[in-house]
């Protein structure tokens, strides 16, 4: 337990400082799709839930879970349809290309 | 976690898949050209990791886990397809959403466990549920603000930080004590509760102008509320999502903190609307030139350089098909058109990109303000459609503005500098602007979407 805890924190902390890295790069034209995107990144935490509801260890569990997996499911799937909106607008003035 | 079978493997295998993928979809946005890739690999990711979570041995019963997934499908879809001029509200009920779904994973998780919780548990549970709720409850008062449901102007009252403050210190110990005392359940609801009252206060202070921060901010929230759900299931694909989304937040406040020149705190606490009234009480007799939409045509016309700089006003007022056309009408005449993008003009980060993009604008003549900056000078006419505290010089100038320090477009270094606007009334800052009483500035009154219409039929007229 002990040994598991230090490697999340290591495992957060790498990750935090690849998102650092990451995000200083991505350009300020985007960064409404970028919170839309990282957002449905997010819903991630739908698998959480999944599991909690399938265990069905609870009453309690499986009502909360249920309406967990459907608010993480809606950000999903408008997470990822909106951002795809989005950057599908943004195109060069340049040559278009096929 | 360390179950020998082969389909156990097999979703870990899924899980490390696809946080590479993740992080790989955040690498792609850098840049347009890359960025539509860089969602397909996030959409991939995602399917790997929900399907096989799916796989998971510990799973009995699927009923509810479909109907919720189809529920979820039947909200998202809408929610990704609402208009464009909606997108920040939709940003911050989706960081609503998210939120909820981790204060209640966490809640599930405490009850599941409680009373017997190791403290490292109850510790990033406690995170979990605070930041979770507090973010929830605050980013449906940020939607509402937005959506206009709720009232934009901030409502400040004496002793508001203070009560605030308090209440969340008052969750904080509830939260360490629990960590030491777990068997006290009763306690439970008390930090899921007091942030959710917190969230609500947190935000009625905060005025529209300052949204852009706000809802960086939530966004981190909410992703470090669900890294902290990671460590609670010991998952590292959780950890690292929510850690990404964090950091993502992180920099966007950072970012727009320093585009208004003010600290985290203050944007929080500072009650902007408040500061401003003393600025606003000196009431400007000084006249201004006004110009037909006739004469603005002309100037534009004759220019060779054009910079746009467009402010939330334009996405009141639905302007900016018109302001394309009027890109078409000049671009065609030789004018060269680009556009100066403000970090925090619109209701969240990159908005005017966004509706820019939408209408059909080349995203190569989106400049951000350290791009443009050195452009002013040699520029014939700053056009300022719906912006103001931006293009205010004082932020430069005048020690004593509200707004001092702020980095500004600077418009008024431009040769011609004209600017549509309804009145002479103040922006949300309540500041006046000098540039509008400079000899060189020529005021277009009306509304935005009409007025451009007008100045591009004049050029339409002129060219015939």
């Amino acid at each position: 337990m002990k040994l598991d805890l230090l490697t999340s924190l290591y495992v957060f902390m790498l990750a935090a400082f690849i998102g650092f890295e990451v995000i200083r790069r991505v350009s300020p034209l985007l960064h409404t799709p970028l919170m839309s995107l990282t957002n449905a990144l997010d819903a991630i935490a739908v698998i959480g839930a999944i599991i909690l509801v399938g265990e069905r260890k609870s009453a309690l569990s499986t009502v909360l879970g249920t309406i967990a997996i459907v608010a993480a499911t809606s950000n999903l799937v408008g997470g990822f349809v909106i951002t795809d909106r989005m950057l599908k607008m943004f195109r060069s003035s340049g040559p278009k290309k096929p | 976690m360390t179950a020998g079978t082969g389909t156990e493997q097999l979703i870990e295998v899924a899980y490390l898949v696809a946080t590479a993928l993740f992080i790989l979809s955040l690498k792609w946005m850098s840049s347009p050209a890359t960025a539509r890739r860089g969602v397909r690999a996030g959409e991939l990711g995602m399917l790997l990791a929900v399907g096989g979570t799916l796989l998971h041995h510990g799973i009995v019963d699927y009923k509810w886990i479909a109907v919720a997934l189809v529920l979820g499908v039947i909200i998202g879809v809408p929610l990704g397809r609402v208009q464009m001029t909606a997108v920040p509200q939709r940003t911050a009920l989706s960081h609503a959403f998210g939120a909820l779904c981790v204060t209640l994973v966490g809640t599930a998780e405490f009850y599941l466990r409680a009373p017997d919780v190791s403290r490292f548990m109850m510790a990033v549970l406690s995170a979990e549920v605070i930041l979770g709720s507090l973010t929830f409850t605050g980013s449906l008062m940020a939607a509402g603000k937005l959506q206009e449901v709720l009232p934009q102007r901030p409502i400040t009252y004496k002793g508001q930080n203070v009560v605030n403050l308090a209440l969340l210190a008052v969750a904080i110990g509830v939260a360490v004590y629990l960590v030491f005392r777990p068997e006290h359940t009763r306690l439970f609801p008390a930090i899921v509760g007091i942030p959710l009252v917190f969230g609500v206060l947190m935000i009625i202070p905060i005025g529209g102008a300052d949204m852009p921060t706000v809802i960086s901010l939530l966004n981190s929230y909410a992703g470090l509320s669900a890294a902290a759900m990671g460590f609670v299931l010991d998952s590292k694909l959780l950890i690292i999502a929510g850690a990404l989304d964090g950091a993502s937040g992180f920099i966007l406040s950072v970012n727009m903190s320093k585009a208004m020149n003010r600290s985290f705190s203050n944007v929080l606490f500072g009650a902007f609307g408040q500061e401003q009234a003393a600025g606003a009480s000196a009431p400007q007799a000084r006249s201004v030139r006004s110009a037909t939409p006739e004469e603005a045509a002309t100037i534009l016309a004759a220019a060779n350089k054009v910079v746009i700089v467009p402010g939330y006003g334009m996405a009141v007022a639905q302007a900016q098909h018109k302001v394309r056309e009027l890109y078409d009408a000049l671009t065609r005449r030789g004018v060269d058109v680009k556009f100066g993008i403000h970090p925090v003009a619109g209701r969240m980060p990159g908005h005017m990109n966004v509706l820019l993009a939408e209408a059909d604008i080349p995203y190569d003549k989106l400049l951000d303000m350290d791009e443009i900056n050195g452009d002013f000078p040699q520029t014939d006419v700053a056009l300022v459609i719906g912006a103001n505290d931006v293009t205010n010089p004082s932020a430069r100038n005048d020690a004593a503005s509200p707004i001092y320090g702020m980095p500004i477009l600077d418009v008024d270094r431009a040769r011609t500098v004209m600017v549509i606007k309804r009145s002479m009334a103040a922006g949300f800052a309540g500041i006046d602007n000098p540039v509008y009483y400079l000899d060189k500035t020529l005021m277009l009154f009306g509304d935005a979407r009409s007025f451009v219409g007008a100045i591009v039929r004049e050029l339409a007229g002129g060219q015939g």
